[in-house]
Parts: structure tokens; C-alpha cells; sequence
């Protein structure tokens, strides 16, 4: 076990040593522009017709032309929804759900103050949508429907075939951003109702500074950063050779150890649940009863602020985080938590722990381990703990009447 | 003996250097942190590399300010936060932009945009030297005007703009003025205190950084720049840019930039003597080669000629050892004449014979050398199989040396 235990996986994660492998000569003696008509240019511009392919496969399109290189989710987000939005003029609605990545969400927001009308589909306890209420937002004047694919804070996963069949069914584009899905579980465009796809290399061991947006052939797409004619004058700007190829090749080593990976990363946040939940008191899984990604566990400790918990782990050399790091800095409570619905008392003690194929059983147990000493000691200070604690002791006896309301 | 391939098409893009290579090495594997993460060791790490590259670069352009570097993937996408990002946020104030036109195609690309958005776009021609005139500048701005862009140095005849001239003019008229510095920055001396510019564009892959990283300057005082973002989301970059840092690469950009100022003045200088080397030898063993853009108002590394009577594409043919362009990498697919050297006056047919030769930090006098004779071989051929060359030459042969209508011989 190295000195670090890195559980912040949906933050971002490592890049693989296959990965920085592949990218290394790209950073060299390949360094020509792929716009190059000479053979700098050549050899880089077909390693990148690799690269397409490769990324084309792990989220099962039909054809590698579908594949649009950005910078990264976000700008996929925002070049997938802006393009939407401009080349439908006439509609001035988008649904999009309370949950959403910030990328999504800041966008969407920004619509609205510009006249765009948003619906925002609530999510129950569990983090799940309501397909009914989908169903009901859906107008003529709809523009388009942007769901996640797994959310990056609990790991819920939405019935992303069934929305896009009630969005397709009324001719609506359905974009899907698959930041955190992409290389954890299996996805499928071709043949899906989906028609843009978002997904970033530094979620699944590529590095940062590279994405990609799809977009289904057929589907007409104003190009977001223009000025030269690289993507097939669908994204101007010189191509992230060395980005490409190491998300290629991500791409390539996620799909073949998919179902092991995923299985052997669910056995560990498994464990780390179970004993958790054992040993913590007045703890609990946030969105626990959905389905979720394999990596991720959204532990809420009672009470507690969740970044006290992270400084104790800290000094343990543990690695997690309260949500997303893109709104990280901010006090704010999750807006996913609180689109939950999740009781003020659970709500700032929400500690996101995420995976990855480089954790280790031995790791699960050192965190198992280390987490109720740090609850123990934190929940010993907070006032709103103790008075749990007395609590706990007076309901163990049988009595009559309420326990003391409790609110954080 | 000299290795080939030979590149020396660094306007394009440049090859990292090991010293950038080795810093943004450990920021993939081992220093993989994302720089948003506020609560472990891993993010702390990548934060601090980032501050520390933003100090960098502002060093280099003199910024008073490393908040103003805002990064980006490319320059590219600087230019159309710029340009768009200005538009949206002064509109209240006007709806006339300056541009000129020989700028890259993501300046004008983005002013073609804002047409059909409504916005008055003025274009200003250039001189045969591909210089705007500072007198077509002040009669271009109105009321209405919010924005001046003018690039600091050409991508494919070098030219150098008078950006200083140009950005007090703007600062007095209380105009905002951005400047595509994609293949000036690192190369000439860029302050933007002193020549007032308030946004600029970069990128490290023109300047020994990897590609997928860019930077837009945007000036925090004297004035503020309000900057509507083009990529909504979390609020990285001050709100002007969301997306999770590209660290590695801003740690390369970062270390491009602390190169490139300690070294700029001696390589300026070499590349100036490289450059003048290339030009003279073919200049004197070839006639009929004419310079396109300023002989002095010029990027270092750069030269352009043109070769007439020999299409520029069939000089690259022959040329295969030795990678040079017929111009922007970026329109490098399209069969029209170079719109830049239209603008300077080049005839269509000359036009098409022109050649870009990028000098950068790792070609070699012996290099030089070896083009010069390679390129004076090849044209002597292709013009023998030229039937208007043999025409032209025996009807002037008959003439005895008659003035030209083509542009000036370089001596």
C-alpha cells in the first residue's frame, strides 16, 4: 500500500502507465501538426483515425466519424447543449434534471437568464427520476433533453434507454453527459436513443485536457469553437495529439477489462459499505437503493460536517471529497443531496468515496478501519452528537414519548 | 552529413522541448491531482502547479497579474473567447469590431460569426509588406466600436504588427484591444502594460509546449475586462473558463514560457542570422524569388517566398526529406491562393508558388544549408519542365532584360 490512499476517483484519476506509455513519442519525435500536408503531419493526423476508433468502441458507436475530440466534458456539455439550443432557433425549452454535473447545470442556468424556459426533473430519495414527470415536460417547444448517465456524486444511474425512448418518441435531440459512466460500465450509442454523448479521458485514465462529444450521424451540429477545420469543421483548434492517443488507448484498456474491473472495484466499495455502515454509527448510503456505478459510495455521517471528516483523513493520508470537485470550494450542500431530499442532520456529513482499478483490498481495510475512529472523535465534539448519543442510550430503554427533535 | 527528415515548418507547430517534457512528466502518473480538489495532498500539489505556471506566462508578457492568465486549449479557442466573449459583454456599449485581413482563420472565423449576429465588422487592408496602417485604423472606429483585433505577428508571412501604436490608440479611444499572439508570444518581446493590449491569445504548441493548451490574457484593471464565458459550468478560471484543468499541460506551457523569455534575445538573434542566411543564398543562385512580407518588421524564424513558375505544391513533392508548408497548417487542405498573400498584393499565379519556411530552436546552420541546396536543385528542375518558364525566358532573353511587373527581386 502506497503512502497515499486515493479514493477520489470521480474527481479525476491516474493515468495509467500503458497510457502515459502510448502518449510519450507524441510528446517527442511525432510532434507534427496533423494539418500537416507533410509527413510530420501524416504520421500523427492516421494515429489519430486510431484514437477515433478506439474511443468509438468503448461507447459502442456505430461509426468513428461520429467521434468529435474537445478539451474536455465541460466544453463537450456546453458544445453539445449550445448546438442544440442554436440550430433549433425557434425552441426556447430545454429539460434537464436537478442533479446534473455543474457543467450542465451553470449552462442550463445561464439559458434561462437568457429567456430559455428549463425544466428541472426532481429526483426521489434514492436519487431516481420519475419517467412520468419526463413524459409531462416534454412540449413542441422543447429544444432538448440533457440527462446525465451516472451522477458523479452518489453514482446513481438513470434508465438512460428508457428517457431517450420518450424523448425520441416526440422527435426531441437527447443528449447524455457520460463524464463518470464512460469506462465504468458498459454503454452503447448505436442502436440507443441517444444522440450526443459526452464523456472526458481524465475520468478513465487518459489525461486531462482531452474529451469527447458524440454526436449521432445525421444529427445537425453547429460547430461551438470554430476557425480552422480540424473534427470535419465540427472543432477548430490544433488536435491534442499526445490527449488523443492516451485517451485511444484509455479507451481500448477500459473496454477489455470492463466487467472484471468493474466487478472487482464493486467488491471493494461493497466492503467498504458494509463494514461502514457496521461500524459507523448514525451512518447511511446515499442513494444506496439505486442502482449505481461501481466505484462510487456517498456515505453520510450524521451530524458531522463532512469537511471535518475529510481533514481527519487527510492526516490519515486518506484521499476522498464532500461532492463534486468542480464546485469544491464552496460551502454550499450538495445540490444533488439536497434534490434528494436528504434531512439537514445527514446533509453536510456526505463524504464521496470513489475507486478505481488501482485500489486495493488492503487499502479498503486500512480506510475501514481508520473512519470510525475519525467519526468517533468527531461525533464526540459535536453537540448535535452527544445529544444523539443520549439519545441512542434512552431509546435503548423502552420509553414513552418523542425523543428530542433534532435539527442540523 | 545532415539527419533528415528536416522540419522546419514551426509556424505549424514546434517539437517539445525535453526541458518542458521532463516538468509535465510526473503530472500525468504520479501528480495526477485534480487542481479543483480542495481536500488532499493530490490537489494541493496541482493547484500550486498551476499558480506557478500562471506566474510564468504572466512573466513572460508582462502581466501585473498572474489572475489574468485564464487557460484554454489553444489558441484557437482563446481567440473565441475573446472575440465572442467581448461582443456578448459590450453589447450594451457597441456592436463594431476592427479586425484585419490577413488574421489567422479563428479571428476571422469568429468576426464572420458576429455578422451574422448582427455586429459591424470592419476588415482592414494591409500594405504590400502585410503592415495595417495606423491611418485606415483611426478612420475604421465609430461610436459604436468595442473591439480592435489585430494579431501580433503573421503565421505565414511573419509580419509584425504595430501593436503598440495600435493599443495606445485603443486605450485612448477607450477601445478594447485583443491580439492573437499565437505565433509572436516567445518569440519578440510582448509586454502588455506598456503596448495596451487587454486580451491576448497564446498557445504552447507554437512555442515548444505541448499541444491542447493555450492561454487567453484578459487584463483585470485599467480597464477590467468583463468577459461573457463560452464554456459554462463549475466556474474554474475566475468563471471565465469551467473544465477541469489540463494540468500536465499547464505545466508545460508554464515552462515554454520561463524558457523562451530567458532565451529569447540570443535565439531571436540566431534565428534572425539563419533566416537572412536561407534568404540570401537562394535569393543569389535563383531568379525570379521573390520575399513576401516586411524585410526587418519580421518574426525571427520566419520566411516566405515565392518561386514562380513552380506550384508550391509540387515544390513539396520534391521536397519530401524536408518538411516546409505553402502556408497555415490550418487551411493546409484548401487549393486557394493564401489569403494573406492576396492581401499584400501577390498575384493569384505567384501566389500559388509560395513556400513557408518556419525556423525554430532546433534547426542547425547545416540545415540551412542543406534546404537552400535541396530547394535550389528542385526549383531549377521544376522550372525546366515549366513550358512557361522556357517561354518567358526566351522571350526575355530577346528583350534584353526588360523591367518586370512582378513584384520587387530580392537582392
Amino acid at each position: 500500500m502506497g503512502s497515499e490512499v486515493y479514493f477520489d476517483n470521480n474527481a479525476t484519476t491516474r493515468v495509467l502507465p500503458e497510457v502515459a506509455a502510448a502518449m510519450q513519442p507524441y510528446l517527442t519525435e511525432l510532434y507534427g501538426n496533423p494539418s500537416s500536408i507533410h509527413r510530420f503531419g501524416a504520421q500523427v493526423a492516421q494515429k489519430i483515425s486510431a484514437a477515433r476508433a478506439q474511443v468509438a468502441a468503448l461507447i459502442g458507436a456505430a461509426d468513428s466519424i461520429e467521434i468529435i475530440f474537445t478539451s474536455c466534458g465541460t466544453e463537450g456539455d456546453n458544445a453539445a447543449i449550445r448546438g442544440m439550443v442554436e440550430a433549433r432557433p425557434d425552441k426556447r425549452h430545454i429539460v434537464t434534471t436537478q442533479v446534473e454535473h455543474p457543467a450542465v447545470l451553470g449552462l442550463c442556468q445561464h439559458l434561462e437568464k437568457r429567456g430559455y424556459r428549463v425544466t428541472w426533473l426532481s429526483v426521489n430519495q434514492e436519487g431516481m427520476l420519475d419517467l412520468e414527470e419526463l413524459r409531462n415536460a416534454l412540449t413542441d417547444d422543447t429544444a432538448l433533453v440533457s440527462v446525465m448517465v451516472a451522477n458523479n456524486e452518489t453514482g446513481v444511474i438513470f434508465p438512460i434507454d428508457k428517457i431517450g425512448e420518450i424523448v425520441k418518441a416526440r422527435g426531441i435531440p437527447f443528449h447524455v453527459d457520460a463524464v463518470q459512466a464512460a469506462g465504468k460500465i458498459p454503454l452503447k450509442v448505436k442502436d440507443s436513443p441517444v444522440d450526443l454523448l459526452t464523456i472526458s479521458g481524465h475520468k478513465f485514465h487518459a489525461p486531462k485536457g482531452i474529451g469527447a462529444l458524440y454526436v449521432r450521424r445525421g444529427v445537425a451540429f453547429p460547430p461551438f469553437i470554430i476557425g480552422g477545420h480540424q473534427e470535419k469543421n465540427r472543432r477548430a483548434g490544433t488536435e491534442n495529439v499526445a490527449g488523443i492517443v492516451g485517451m485511444g488507448e484509455a479507451a481500448e484498456l477500459a473496454q477489455r477489462n470492463l466487467m472484471e474491473q468493474s466487478e472487482r472495484v464493486r467488491g471493494l466499495r461493497d466492503q467498504l459499505e458494509e463494514e461502514l455502515l457496521r461500524s459507523c454509527p448514525d451512518c447511511r448510503v446515499n442513494g444506496g437503493a439505486s442502482e449505481r456505478l461501481p466505484n462510487t459510495s456517498n456515505i453520510s455521517f450524521r451530524y458531522l460536517e463532512g469537511e471535518s471528516v475529510l481533514v481527519l483523513l487527510d492526516q490519515f493520508g486518506i484521499c476522498a471529497s464532500t461532492g463534486s470537485a468542480c464546485t469544491a470550494g464552496s460551502s454550499e450542500p450538495s445540490h444533488v443531496l439536497r434534490a434528494m431530499a436528504v434531512a439537514p442532520d445527514w446533509l453536510q456529513g456526505a463524504v464521496r468515496f470513489s475507486l478505481s482499478r488501482f485500489n486495493t483490498g488492503e487499502e479498503v481495510c486500512y480506510v475501514n478501519e481508520k473512519v470510525p475512529l475519525i467519526v468517533q472523535r468527531l461525533q464526540g465534539l459535536s453537540a448535535l452528537g452527544k445529544l444523539a448519543g443520549q439519545q441512542r442510550a434512552q431509546q435503548e430503554k423502552p420509553r414513552a414519548g418523542n425523543g428530542i427533535g433534532v435539527r442540523g | 552529413m545532415v539527419q533528415t527528415p528536416v522540419y522546419m515548418d514551426n509556424h505549424a507547430t514546434t517539437p517539445v522541448d525535453p526541458r518542458v517534457l521532463e516538468v509535465m512528466l510526473p503530472y500525468f502518473t504520479e501528480k495526477f491531482g485534480n487542481a479543483a480538489s480542495r481536500s488532499h495532498t493530490f490537489g494541493w500539489e496541482s493547484e500550486a502547479a498551476v499558480d506557478l505556471a500562471r506566474e510564468q506566462i504572466a512573466r513572460l508578457i508582462h502581466a501585473s497579474s498572474p489572475r489574468e492568465i485564464v487557460f484554454t486549449s489553444g489558441a484557437t479557442e482563446s481567440d473565441n473567447l475573446a472575440i465572442k466573449g467581448v461582443a456578448e459583454s459590450y453589447r450594451d456599449k457597441g456592436n463594431h469590431v476592427i479586425t484585419c485581413v490577413t488574421e489567422h482563420k479563428a479571428v476571422l472565423d469568429c468576426c464572420k460569426s458576429l455578422e451574422k449576429r448582427g455586429c459591424q465588422v470592419t476588415y482592414l487592408p494591409v500594405d504590400r509588406d502585410g503592415l495595417v496602417s495606423m491611418n485606415r485604423l483611426r478612420e475604421a472606429i465609430t461610436d459604436k466600436t468595442i473591439l480592435i483585433s489585430i494579431m501580433a505577428a503573421n503565421n505565414e508571412i511573419g509580419t509584425i504588427e504595430p501593436i503598440k501604436e495600435i493599443g495606445q490608440f485603443a486605450h485612448e479611444q477607450g477601445i478594447l484591444f485583443h491580439t492573437d499572439a499565437t505565433q509572436a508570444v516567445g518569440k519578440i518581446p510582448l509586454n502588455v502594460e506598456q503596448m495596451g493590449i487587454d486580451l491576448l491569445s497564446l498557445t504552447a504548441h507554437k512555442m515548444y509546449g505541448p499541444k491542447g493548451i493555450g492561454a487567453l490574457y484578459v487584463r483585470a484593471a485599467k480597464p477590467r475586462v468583463r468577459l461573457r464565458p463560452m464554456i459554462d459550468g463549475g466556474g474554474h478560471e475566475r468563471g471565465m473558463r469551467s473544465g477541469t484543468l489540463n494540468v500536465p499541460g499547464i505545466v508545460g506551457l508554464g515552462k515554454s514560457c520561463e524558457i523562451a523569455q530567458k532565451e529569447m534575445a540570443a535565439e531571436a538573434e540566431r534565428l534572425t542570422s539563419l533566416r537572412e542566411r536561407l534568404k540570401k543564398k537562394i535569393s543569389d543562385q535563383l531568379e525570379e524569388v521573390y520575399v513576401n512580407g516586411h524585410p526587418t518588421k519580421r518574426l525571427p524564424g520566419n520566411m516566405n517566398m515565392s518561386f514562380a513558375y513552380v506550384e508550391g505544391e509540387s515544390l513539396l513533392m520534391a521536397l519530401k526529406e524536408i518538411a516546409v508548408s505553402t502556408g497555415s497548417a490550418c487551411t493546409s487542405a484548401s487549393l486557394e491562393p493564401s489569403h494573406v498573400l492576396r492581401a499584400i498584393g501577390v498575384e493569384e499565379e505567384l501566389a500559388h508558388t509560395s513556400i513557408r519556411f518556419g525556423l525554430g530552436r532546433f534547426n542547425t546552420e547545416e540545415e540551412v544549408d542543406y534546404t537552400v541546396r535541396r530547394v535550389v536543385e528542385e526549383i531549377r528542375r521544376l522550372r525546366e519542365l515549366s513550358p512557361l518558364y522556357k517561354a518567358r525566358k526566351a522571350k526575355r532573353h530577346g528583350r534584353q532584360q526588360t523591367e518586370s511587373k512582378l513584384p520587387e527581386r530580392v537582392s
